[in-house]
C-alpha cells in the first residue's frame, strides 16, 4: 500500500491542460493543410498524381484538398515543385459538415455546437459507443488514448461505454467493411434517440486508403447521418477531443 | 529432398523454385519439418494457366535460411495439417482463396469471409454437445474500443471446454490492392496492414523492396529503422502491461502504463510527426534523419520513460493479489506452442527460442541487436514478464544505437526490381514474426503479394490456452496475447 502511494507521488500529475492551454505537439506534426493556388503552374498535376487517396483535385476554381480523404502523408508536398501545399501544426481539423473538409486556401473547418435542447438532454456527459468497422486499428488506438490520464476525456464527461443502450451516440472508425456493415447498422439502431454519429479518420469519412475496394463501403457516407467528421490517419487524440468539445459547445 | 534455399530479403528466381508432384511435395515438406524445420508459410500462388501453385517455406532458424518448394494442384490435395498442426490456418486460407480442398483437413472453416463466399457469421461453428453444455457468443462488437471479432465459448458451467474464434470483420482487401505495385499506395497499405505495427510492417515492405532491387540502406537508415521498430515494441508492450493491470482491477499501474505508452508514442512523433510512426520508414531508408538535438531529447525522454515504467511495473510484480490472478492462468506449454507454430512474445514466454532479430537479422540487426530472453511457464504472468524484459532489452539497445547512429544518407533511391523473382521479408514486430512475400512479373511489378502477420499464427494459440479455463479469465488471457484483428483479416 505504502509503495503504491509512493509510486503515485512519483508518477505525478500528467493531465494536459487542454483547452485552457494549447497542446504541446511535435515539431514535425502534420495538421491542417493550407494551399496557395497562386503558386500553381498552369496545367500542373504533380500533387494530384502523387496523392495515394485521391484527396487532391484541380477544378475550374483551382486546387482543392479534401481532408476527409487525406492521410496526411505529405506525398503532395514532396511532389509540388512550387511549394503550394503546406501542412501546418494546427490540430483543429474537425467539421460538422462534409463539405467543410474541403481546403482551397487557408480556411479553418468549423464545428457547429449541438442545439441547446440536445445539450440540455446530454447534461454534462457524452457517452459514446465506439464501433470499429474495418480499418487498421490506428484510429482505435488514438480514440482509446482519450481515456488515459493525459487526454482524460472523463473530465468533460466524455467516455466510451460498453453498450449502445448506454450511449448518446457512436464513434465510427474504419471504411465500413462489407463484413461489418450489418453490425454497425445494428449498433446504431440500438442507440436510443436522439443520437449522434461521429466519423473519425479518413477511412470512416471516405474509405481512406481503401476507397473503391469491393470489400468495403467507402466509409459511413450514405449509411448514417454524420454529426461530426474528424479527419486524420489516424487523428491525434487532441484532434478528436477538440472536435468533441466544440460539438458540445465547450470551446 | 529438393528445395531452393533463400535468406531474408534475398530474391530467388522463380525458375529456381522446384515444382514437385503433390505427393513428393507433401512428403518432403513433412520430412523437413520432422528434421527440425519450422513451417514459415504455406500459401497458394496463382499460376499463369489458371492453375494454383502451392508454395511452402521451411525456416531453418539456426542457419537463417528458408527452404522453398512448390507444387501445382487442381481441385484438391492431401492436407498437411494432420501431420503438421502449424499448417491448419494456412490450409484454411488456401481453401478459401483458391477453392482448393485440402483433403483430410480436420476442421475446415472460413478465415476471412471475402466477397463472393458465405456471409460472415454464416458458418458451422464447432460446438460441444451435451445437456449441461452452454454456449456464450460475443461480438463482433465488443465492450470497449476494440476491433471486431466473434467468439463462441463452449462451456460447462464456468469452465471453457473450447473457444471458437471467427474473424474476417476487418477484411478490406490489403493483399489484393498490393498486387500490381509498387505504386503510390503500396507503402501506406503496408503501414496500415496493422496500424499499431506501422513500423514493423513498413520495415518488412521496404526490406522486401530493397531485396528485390539489390540495394541496402545506409547504416544510419538501418539504425533509425531499428529505433522505430523498438520504440513501437516498447510503447505497445507497456500499453499491454497497463491493460493487463486494468483487467484485474489494479488501476494505479493501469493508468501509469497507459500514460507511459503515450509518452513513448510521443517520442516516435518527435522523430517523424506521427505517434504511430506513419511516414517514417520509406523505401531506401527513412523519411526523416535525426538531428543532434533530437538525439539528445530522445535519449533523455527514453531514460525518463524507463524510470517511470520500472516504477509502475514494480507495482505489478509486488502485488500478491495480482500475481495470484496472473500465475497459472492460460497456461500454454512449450510443446503445444511449438506444434502450433507460435511466434513472438507469447511463444518466447512458453520457452520457444525464436526471434527474427537474431535468427534472420538482415541489415537491420546484423551488427547489434537487443538481448533476447525466454520465459518458462507460458502463463499470463510469463507473458507479462516477457513483455517487461523485452522493454528492458529494447531500451538498452536503443540507448546503444542512439550513442552511435551510424552514418550515411537517410534515404537513397531504389532502382528497378528484379523481374520473375520471389522474395521473403522477415521482421520481428512487437507481436512477433512478420512475413511479407512478393513475386514479381516479367516487368518487375508485384504479380502476387502476401502478408503473414504474427496474429495469423497466434490466434489459435489463444483458443488453446483458454481450454479448461474459467470463462471470467478470457479478458485476461486475451490481453496477455493482444492479437491483431486487422493484421489477421487484411
Amino acid at each position: 500500500m505504502f509503495k503504491t502511494l509512493l509510486a503515485r507521488a512519483r508518477q505525478g500529475y500528467r493531465t494536459a491542460a487542454y483547452p485552457t492551454q494549447e497542446p504541446v505537439l511535435p515539431a514535425l506534426f502534420r495538421g491542417r493543410p493550407e494551399l496557395d493556388p497562386t503558386k500553381c503552374a498552369e496545367g500542373c498535376r504533380e500533387c494530384v498524381d502523387a496523392c495515394p487517396t485521391g484527396a487532391l483535385r484541380v477544378t475550374e476554381a483551382g486546387l482543392e484538398l479534401d481532408t476527409g480523404r487525406c492521410i496526411f502523408c505529405e506525398a503532395c508536398v514532396s511532389a509540388c515543385p512550387e511549394g503550394a501545399i503546406t501542412f501546418t501544426r494546427d490540430w483543429r481539423l474537425a467539421s460538422s459538415r462534409r463539405d467543410g473538409l474541403t481546403v482551397t486556401g487557408d480556411e479553418r473547418p468549423k464545428v457547429d455546437a449541438l442545439g441547446r435542447e440536445l445539450r440540455r438532454l446530454l447534461g454534462r456527459s457524452l457517452r459514446l459507443r465506439q464501433v470499429s468497422a474495418g480499418g487498421c486499428n490506428g484510429c482505435e488506438v488514438e480514440a482509446n488514448a482519450l481515456g488515459n490520464v493525459v487526454f482524460d476525456g472523463s473530465r468533460f464527461g466524455i467516455e466510451f461505454v460498453a453498450s449502445p443502450r448506454h450511449a448518446d451516440g457512436i464513434l465510427v472508425t474504419g471504411p465500413v467493411t462489407t463484413n461489418m456493415k450489418e453490425a454497425l447498422l445494428m449498433t446504431y439502431e440500438a442507440v436510443a434517440e436522439p443520437k449522434l454519429v461521429i466519423a473519425a479518420g479518413a477511412c470512416a469519412i471516405s474509405g481512406g486508403l481503401y476507397r473503391g475496394h469491393a470489400e468495403a463501403c467507402d466509409g459511413v457516407e450514405g449509411l448514417l447521418p454524420v454529426d461530426l467528421y474528424v479527419p486524420g490517419c489516424p487523428p491525434h487524440p487532441i484532434t478528436i477531443l477538440d472536435g468533441l468539445l466544440r460539438l458540445l459547445g465547450r470551446i | 529432398m529438393v528445395f531452393a534455399t533463400t535468406r531474408n530479403a534475398t530474391p530467388l528466381p522463380i525458375a529456381a523454385i522446384p515444382v514437385m508432384e503433390v505427393g513428393g511435395f507433401r512428403r518432403d515438406v513433412l520430412a523437413a519439418i520432422d528434421a527440425g524445420g519450422r513451417l514459415l508459410l504455406l500459401t497458394g500462388l496463382p499460376g499463369n494457366g489458371g492453375e494454383t501453385r502451392l508454395l511452402a517455406g521451411i525456416a531453418d532458424d539456426a542457419r537463417g535460411e528458408v527452404a522453398v518448394c512448390s507444387t501445382v494442384v487442381a481441385n484438391a490435395y492431401p492436407a498437411l495439417t494432420p501431420d503438421c498442426p502449424a499448417a491448419h490456418h494456412f490450409e484454411r486460407e488456401i481453401a478459401e482463396q483458391y477453392g482448393i480442398h485440402p483433403e483430410g483437413h480436420p476442421w475446415l472453416k472460413p478465415v476471412r469471409f471475402p466477397p463472393g463466399g458465405p456471409t460472415i457469421g454464416d458458418a458451422e461453428f464447432f460446438s460441444v454437445a451435451g445437456s449441461e453444455i452452454h454456449e456464450v457468443a460475443v461480438g463482433p462488437v465488443h465492450a470497449g474500443v476494440i476491433e471486431p471479432g466473434h467468439f463462441r465459448f463452449n462451456c460447462h458451467g464456468e469452465r471453457v471446454i473450447h473457444l471458437e474464434i471467427s474473424l474476417g470483420y476487418q477484411h478490406r482487401g490489403v493483399e489484393r490492392a498490393l498486387r500490381g505495385g509498387p505504386d503510390r499506395r503500396s507503402v501506406h497499405l503496408a503501414e496500415t496492414a496493422a496500424g499499431d505495427t506501422t513500423a514493423g510492417h513498413a520495415a518488412a515492405y521496404c526490406q522486401l523492396l530493397e531485396g528485390l532491387a539489390d540495394r541496402e540502406c545506409s547504416p544510419r537508415a538501418n539504425a533509425l529503422r531499428a529505433a522505430a521498430i523498438e520504440l513501437e515494441r516498447i510503447a505497445n508492450h507497456i500499453g499491454d502491461l497497463g491493460a493487463l493491470a486494468g483487467d484485474v482491477g489494479f488501476l494505479p499501474a493501469a493508468s501509469y502504463c497507459g500514460r507511459l505508452r503515450g509518452d513513448v508514442l510521443n517520442l516516435t512523433a518527435e522523430l517523424c510527426g506521427s505517434r504511430l510512426g506513419r511516414g517514417w520508414i520509406r523505401p531506401g531508408g527513412v523519411a526523416h534523419d535525426i538531428g543532434p538535438d533530437q538525439l539528445r531529447d530522445l535519449n533523455k525522454g527514453l531514460s525518463e520513460a524507463e524510470r517511470d515504467m520500472r516504477n509502475a511495473v514494480d507495482l505489478l510484480w509486488k502485488s500478491s493479489s495480482l500475481r495470484a490472478r496472473f500465475e497459472n492462468t492460460g497456461v500454454l506449454h512449450s510443446e503445444a506452442a511449438a506444434e502450433l507454430g507460435m511466434v513472438g512474445p507469447p511463444a518466447r514466454a512458453s520457452g520457444i527460442d525464436r526471434d527474427v532479430r537474431r535468427d534472420f537479422p538482415e541489415a537491420l540487426y546484423r551488427d547489434r541487436r537487443p538481448s533476447i530472453s525466454l520465459g518458462e511457464n507460458g502463463d499470463v504472468f510469463a507473458r507479462a514478464l516477457q513483455r517487461w524484459r523485452e522493454i528492458e532489452h529494447s531500451v538498452a539497445f536503443l540507448i546503444e544505437v542512439l550513442d552511435d547512429p551510424g552514418s550515411g544518407p537517410a534515404v537513397s533511391a531504389i532502382p528497378a526490381l528484379v523481374p520473375n523473382a520471389l522474395v521473403l521479408s522477415l521482421i520481428e514486430g512487437w507481436r512477433g514474426e512478420i512475413v511479407h512475400l512478393a513475386e514479381t512479373d516479367a516487368t518487375g511489378r508485384f504479380s502476387h503479394y502476401k502478408i503473414v502477420d504474427p496474429s495469423f499464427r497466434n490466434w489459435f494459440a489463444l483458443a488453446y490456452a483458454m481450454r479448461g479455463q474459467p470463462i471470467m479469465d478470457f479478458p485476461l488471457c486475451n490481453k496477455s496475447f493482444n492479437l491483431s484483428y486487422c493484421g489477421h483479416d487484411l
